[in-house]
Parts: structure tokens; C-alpha cells; sequence
């Protein structure tokens, strides 16, 4: 936050209501090197919902904020390292690691989590990175799916997000995967729970504001897998939405069911043109 | 030994005589605090690093006494004189006995 922020601030407490919480005009430079896109046009699709799409990194305190900058920083790298030893471990009746298929991840990995969720040809569906993690591990390397977002699997998919970082999200949301793209936007206004809050109550038309104590940010997914503060481990996008449609008092569909998979491939539509930033810190 | 253990230092690898310089290290583990209990009622034991070292050519830079409050993945920052050319020794004791060391190497041209 810089001085012209503080002044603001010192004006909104006049008129709280108003701006309470927005977000900041901070630059995210991590390492000195990746300069990251944290706020640019929306895409064509969101015409009347959102004019600018906002990373979720502008909503948060600066400690937070700063946390992200350095990788030594940023405790989401831990698991990034503890992935990359799995990612040479052989494993499974072929006795195969990844690395001895997709060599050095920083080439081979490159851009995967900016275009995932993404359809998969041969196999006739759509696929997230963890997905397609697995199908890898059954079928190529005769090992053990993962369970969804758990331990290994969410590390797996910081790694693979941290050699994406900078490049713009960009999802295709047409062809093959239009339908379940639809589908995913039904959720995204649907309102859930007790509460009857769909994702875009508060994500499109109360970003910025307060819910409880904390700010509302636009609910982007471009900082998947997130490192909070708040339970020191890597979040995944399913648990978050798990979290979320728990929080309006309903039933929730399980991480890596069909119904997420459509819902993270239409959120990750919406941050199209956001820098990846996986694996992010949030609090 | 505590599974995922790492210990992670950044330090300059050059320096100037005398020159003050800032050293970041974290080690991942999940410094257990020995006050929570599992889902069926039993406290899990503690199991946290309760000292860390950092020595340059042998004399001590620093040296913490650690305890259970201190949260998952400790780190520390602090900053040493570098007097000559030399290494950075950092030493981190597990309660169960175990020690994790690193080294950096300092020049001073």
C-alpha cells in the first residue's frame, strides 16, 4: 500500500462502505524477474459481468503480499521441491518416474497450467492437471492414482504450475469443451446452501468488500495451488470450491468430480489473461 | 528422523571484508506441538527442532533455543559481519536426536 492508498483510506473512513478492502495498485515482481499480469481487460465472455479481472493477490495485506515476491519466501516452493523428488522417484510395475518420460519439467511442463483444465482428445473428456497426472501414473507408469488434492497430487500440480508462472491463463473455452464450459457457468450463478449464495454474490458483485473480516477478491484460480497461512500446507481449486459452497450451509460435490472439473475449467476462463502465479500465498 | 525434512539457506556467495550481509534460512518441517490431539482423542506427540545453529569459521553466529509455539517451517533471518574469506555452518537439532546440517561458502575478493 503506498501513501496515496493511505490517504484513501483516511478518506474512506468517512464513507466506509463504499471501497472498503479494494484492491491495491502494488506491482507483483517475483524474484526479481517474473513480472506478473495481476489486473488487465477481462475476456470477451465476462461483456457485462466484470470490465477488469483482478489477480487475488491485490486483495491481501501487504506481509502477504511480499511473502509471494521471493521464492525463498514463499513456503508454497517447499512442496515444489518435495514434487520435484517424486517427480524422479521410479515408481509403479514399470519401474518408470516422470522424469524418465518428460525429462527436466522446467522445458517439459512449460505452459501445461495455463492452458489446463483442457480437453483431451483420446480420451474424449476434459481434464484437469491432476487428471491427466493420474491417467499418467495408471496407465504409463502402472502406479496408484492419487487421491484428489491430497499430499502428493496438489504438490505435483505446484510444481507443474511454478514453470507456467508469468504466462498468461489462457483456457480454451470453445469446441470440444463449450458444453461443459456452460455447464460450469450454470454453477457459477447458481445459488447454493441455506445461505442461497451463488459464486458470483460475492466473487463478481461484492469483490472488494468485507465478508466478516476479510476482503473479497474476484475468486480468480490463477494462484492455484495456494499456500495459506491459515493451514501452512498447498490448497487446491476443488477443496477451495468445497470450502466456498460449505460456507453457504450446502451439500458439496466431492474434489475431482465432474461437476468441479466443469466449474475450474469456467473460473479459470474468467482470469484468462491473468499471469499463472502457482503456487501463490493467500492468507 | 520427521519426514520432509530440508533444510533451505540463502546466503552471498561473495562479500566485501567486513561487509554486513543478510542470511534467509528455512527448514521444512511440520514442528508438531505436542498439544493437539488426533480425531480419536490422543495427543500426538511432540516432535519440533528445538535449537538452531549458524557458525562462520567456526565461531558462533547465533544460536536459538526453540519451542513448541514456534509454527510449521521455521525461518530466520538475521545478519553476520564477514571478517575473511570462509563458511557458514548452520546446524538444526530435532527432538528426536536427529541434527541437519548446511554450509554455504563466503569468498571475500
Amino acid at each position: 500500500m503506498n501513501f496515496k492508498a493511505m490517504t484513501a483510506m483516511a478518506a474512506l473512513l468517512f464513507a466506509p462502505a463504499a471501497y472498503a478492502g479494494g484492491a491495491d495498485d502494488d506491482t507483483l515482481i517475483v524474484n526479481d524477474e517474473i513480472e506478473m499480469v495481476t489486473k488487465t481487460a477481462a475476456p470477451e465472455h465476462l461483456d457485462g459481468a466484470l470490465d477488469q479481472i483482478i489477480s487475488g493477490w491485490h486483495f491481501r495485506a501487504d506481509e502477504t503480499q511480499q511473502l509471494q515476491t521471493d521464492d525463498f519466501e514463499n513456503q508454497g516452493m517447499i512442496f515444489v521441491d518435495q514434487a520435484m523428488d517424486t517427480w524422479n522417484t521410479a515408481e509403479g510395475s514399470e519401474d518408470k518416474s516422470c522424469a524418465d518420460c518428460h525429462n527436466d519439467p522446467a522445458e517439459s511442463m512449460k505452459g501445461v497450467a495455463a492452458t489446463y483444465p483442457k480437453w483431451n482428445e483420446e480420451a474424449g473428456e476434459l481434464r484437469t492437471v491432476q487428471m491427466q497426472v493420474n491417467d499418467c501414473r495408471e496407465s504409463r507408469m502402472g502406479a496408484e492414482a492419487w487421491k484428489y488434492d491430497a499430499g502428493e497430487a496438489i504438490n505435483m500440480e505446484a510444481m507443474i504450475a511454478s514453470h507456467s508462472r508469468g504466462m498468461p491463463v489462457d483456457v480454451a473455452i470453445d469446441g470440444p469443451v463449450a458444453e461443459q464450459w456452460e455447464k460450469g457457468k450454470d454453477i457459477y450463478y447458481t445459488r447454493y446452501g441455506q445461505l442461497e449464495l451463488a459464486c458470483a454474490s460475492c466473487h463478481e458483485e461484492n469483490y472488494g468488500n468485507y465478508i466478516r473480516a476479510d476482503h473479497l477478491s474476484q475468486g480468480q484460480i490463477n494462484g492455484f495451488p495456494t499456500y495459506r497461512l491459515k493451514n501452512a500446507r498447498l490448497n487446491g481449486v476443488h477443496s477451495r470450491f468445497r470450502g466456498c459452497i460449505r460456507d453457504t450451509r450446502a451439500e458439496t460435490f466431492p474434489t475431482g468430480s465432474p461437476e468441479f472439473v466443469a466449474l475450474e475449467l469456467y473460473v479459470k476462463s474468467r482470469g484468462n489473461g491473468l499471469s499463472v502465479e502457482g503456487p501463490s500465498v493467500r492468507n | 528422523m520427521a519426514s520432509g525434512v530440508k533444510p533451505r539457506v540463502k546466503a552471498p556467495s561473495s562479500a566485501t571484508a567486513g561487509e554486513v550481509v543478510t542470511i534467509k534460512t528455512l527448514i521444512s518441517h511440520k514442528m508438531e506441538s505436542g498439544q493437539r490431539k488426533d480425531s480419536s482423542g490422543n495427543v500426538i506427540p511432540r516432535s519440533i527442532i528445538n535449537r538452531f545453529t549458524c557458525d562462520y569459521n567456526g565461531e558462533n553466529v547465533i544460536d536459538v533455543k526453540m519451542e513448541p509455539a514456534i509454527s510449521t517451517n521455521p525461518y530466520f533471518e538475521f545478519e553476520a559481519k564477514i571478517p575473511e574469506t570462509g563458511e557458514f555452518k548452520f546446524t538444526w537439532y530435532d527432538d528426536d536426536g536427529d541434527v541437519y546440517e548446511d554450509s554455504k561458502a563466503v569468498t571475500v575478493g
